[in-house]
């Protein structure tokens, strides 16, 4: 396996534009962008694109972190950079 | 106990617990002063992060302006949770790894120029300060509510109570204290939050509250509130957005890049042990600042409905809203709206001189609304409510028992107090640490610094109240502006340093500037040149919003896209980045080797 500084530094991006992937369809694609249409669904009392404003966006901005902190974390002893 | 003893007696008691932990833990040298000995566990830094990060604006302003602004308001829950995953996976890491322990002395070293880090102090500088006058708003409301004098009085007893604080603590009492203030914000805020919702809808939890039916009827609180709303005049609760769909995407897009570009709130990414720690500790403070902001949007349409029903019954017994004696009689106004008149944030004013309080939207667009208004001979809206007492009113609407109404003045001075801390140490760091020791008088000992870095934060506090007394908008608002010239400013400059190697000093410079430069000028043209009024000068710039409708506060996202476009252009055009800078950024990329941070330099 290739464990040079660029091949880590190319997979950490990939990591990260994953995540920040995911992060853009919580806040701005569900959240604005295709809000009116989710409205349409409810979830409980909540329209879903008001629910996705208001409360699932920061759920999942939560969710990212920890995902983000582990995965990277795992990457690191891959390429062993991790710290000792 | 009567409400006035006990709010005493609560807020007494919080103060004699933070000055307690202060004196505690009080800072010894410099390092002590700015970052508390590099050593605090990712959890307990999480927490004062969370009371660093929660500012008046958040505790006591946000859930107001979401009420005011329904599902747009929805901007500033994610606009200021969305940024801590752009900290984490973006800037935290890379920074703890550089090892500097303020962001002025990390654009020093990466762009090699003292000439960069001023240009870095002075963005630093406006943000923060702006930052302070929304504190300074809110702190105001806090206390002139909790005194019961008037806002101004407010703001001159919180800008010396601050002062004290700020200047006697240091970093280190400031972490522990915070830990104390995110305890004591966290229940001021949640506990009135549970006890509405349980009154509204018997569902003890608020964020499952507010999808849930109103006790004793077969419809949700939010299609309720909707039809109220609508019924009165005001957009629909659950859709409104504020300008256009395109304004509430910039407007996220500043709050979020801002955050990650917020001196006070990186700095506090250096005191964790470890890079591993760095990525976590961001987790950990968006878990205890989720807790609060998935509360707020519950606050806001709660405390909206309960204010709705309390000046007409119709609300609740789903009546005719404009029947003469559903609008409740002045004269037999509750207490609460009685103490906020003192303060002068809620004005009653009857307009048509029935006695009764008509409140509703007068310059509504709806036809049948506004034909059955002037049917029910409704002349105009007669109450007049500040968004930003809604957090502090709402145990006093819902009825709550006093304790409750106490703790939640405690937990208003609890936020605002920790984060105006936490910004003057940024403040004072930049001017005594990286301005003065580093750039103006290299010889300076230790003392001086220490003193140096107290007078300015003196200083911040003066001009920051002055402004603060005229403010340029409700304090949600104006830290929105702050977050706007952080975004447009430092946040473009940290992310090119780090990922993109080639990046040179004339781009960091020209980049830094030209985004602060746009920024400010398209908010001073609606708010005046450094916030004094009269000085707005709209016309210059083709009237209000002109840049495709974006408001200024949204308007920092543009200013990023400007400050990144600059950047790029001038770095091709100029001498290419030295090589062992380049060795030291791919260092940066990489966890192995990070130091705990040493010493003040």
């Amino acid at each position: 396996m290739d464990k040079s500084g660029k091949a880590y530094w190319y997979a950490v991006l990939k990591l990260v534009g994953m995540i920040l992937g995911v992060w853009f369809l919580a806040g701005y694609v569900f959240s604005i962008l295709l809000a009116p249409a989710l409205n349409n669904i409810h979830l409980g009392g909540y329209p879903l694109g008001f629910w996705f404003a208001h409360q699932g966006s920061i759920y999942i901005f939560v969710a990212l972190i920890f995902i983000y902190a582990k995965l990277q974390g795992k990457l690191d002893e891959k390429f062993d950079v991790h710290e000792k | 106990m009567g409400l006035q003893a006990m709010t005493y007696l609560v807020v007494g008691l919080t103060f004699a617990i933070y000055i307690g932990i202060a004196i505690w833990a009080r800072a010894g040298s410099t390092k002590d002063f700015y970052v508390a000995g590099g050593g605090v566990h990712p959890i307990l830094n999480g927490m004062a992060t969370g009371a660093d990060w929660m500012s008046a604006a958040s505790f006591i302003s946000m859930a107001g302006l979401i009420a005011n602004m329904g599902y747009g308001g929805g901007l500033f829950l994610m606009g200021w949770t969305g940024g801590y995953v752009l900290m984490a996976c973006l800037l935290a890491p890379y920074l703890r790894k550089f090892g500097k322990f303020t962001v002025p002395s990390f654009v020093a070293d990466r762009f090699y120029s003292n000439t960069a880090a001023s240009v870095a102090v002075i963005c630093l500088l406006t943000a923060s300060i702006t930052y302070i006058i929304g504190q300074m708003t809110g702190v105001g409301v806090a206390f002139s509510r909790f005194l019961g004098v008037s806002s101004e009085m407010g703001i001159y007893i919180g800008m010396a109570i601050v002062f004290m604080y700020a200047v006697f603590g240091g970093m280190k009492g400031i972490t522990y204290t915070q830990v104390a203030q995110y305890i004591v914000l966290i229940l001021a805020y949640t506990i009135p939050a549970i006890f509405i919702s349980l009154q509204l809808t018997g569902n003890p939890l608020p964020q499952l509250g507010l999808g849930s039916n109103l006790s004793g009827a077969d419809i949700s609180l939010l299609a309720r509130l909707d039809q109220v709303v609508t019924d009165l005049g005001f957009g629909k609760y659950t859709t409104s957005v504020p300008g256009s769909t395109l304004n509430m995407f910039v407007y996220t897009v500043s709050l979020m890049i801002g955050t990650a570009g917020l001196p006070h709130v990186i700095v506090r990414f250096f005191t964790v042990p470890s890079v591993a720690a760095a990525r976590s500790s961001a987790g950990w403070a968006l878990v205890f600042i989720a807790i609060l902001y998935t509360t707020a949007p519950a606050v806001a349409a709660m405390a909206k409905l309960n204010l709705h029903a309390t000046v007409n019954k119709a609300v609740m017994a789903n009546g005719d809203m404009f029947a003469a004696e559903n609008s409740l009689l002045y004269e037999e106004r509750p207490d609460w709206m009685k103490r906020w008149e003192v303060t002068g944030l809620l004005k009653f004013t009857d307009k048509n001189n029935d006695g009764r309080i008509q409140y509703y939207n007068e310059k509504t667009t709806n036809t049948a609304v506004a034909d059955k208004a002037a049917a029910a001979g409704w002349a105009g809206n007669e109450l007049d409510v500040n968004a930003d007492i809604i957090v502090l009113a709402n145990p006093e609407i819902a009825l709550l028992p006093n304790w409750v109404i106490a703790l939640v003045a405690a937990g208003g001075l609890a936020a605002a107090l920790s984060t105006a801390a936490g910004l003057l140490m940024a403040i004072s760091a930049a001017v005594s640490h990286d301005l003065m020791k580093k750039i103006w008088f290299p010889s300076m000992t230790e003392k001086n610094e220490l003193l140096a870095g107290k007078i300015s934060m003196a200083v911040a506090i003066v001009i920051s109240g002055w402004l603060g007394l005229n403010p340029p908008g409700f304090a949600a608002g104006t830290v929105a502006l702050a977050f706007g010239i952080a975004a447009s400013s430092l946040f473009p400059c940290l992310m090119l340093g780090i990922f993109n190697k080639k990046m040179n000093k004339e781009g960091a410079i020209a980049g830094m500037l030209a985004g602060l430069f746009v920024t400010l000028i398209y908010v001073f043209a609606h708010k005046g040149i450094f916030f004094i009024k009269g000085t707005e000068f709209l016309g210059l710039i083709g009237g209000a919003n002109s840049f495709f409708g974006i408001t200024p506060e949204a308007f920092g996202s543009i200013g990023a896209l400007v400050n990144f476009g600059v950047a790029y252009a001038v770095s091709k055009f100029t001498p290419e980045c030295p090589d062992h800078i380049q060795h030291m950024v791919e260092d940066v990329r990489t966890p192995r080797g990070s130091k705990l941070i040493g010493g003040a330099h």
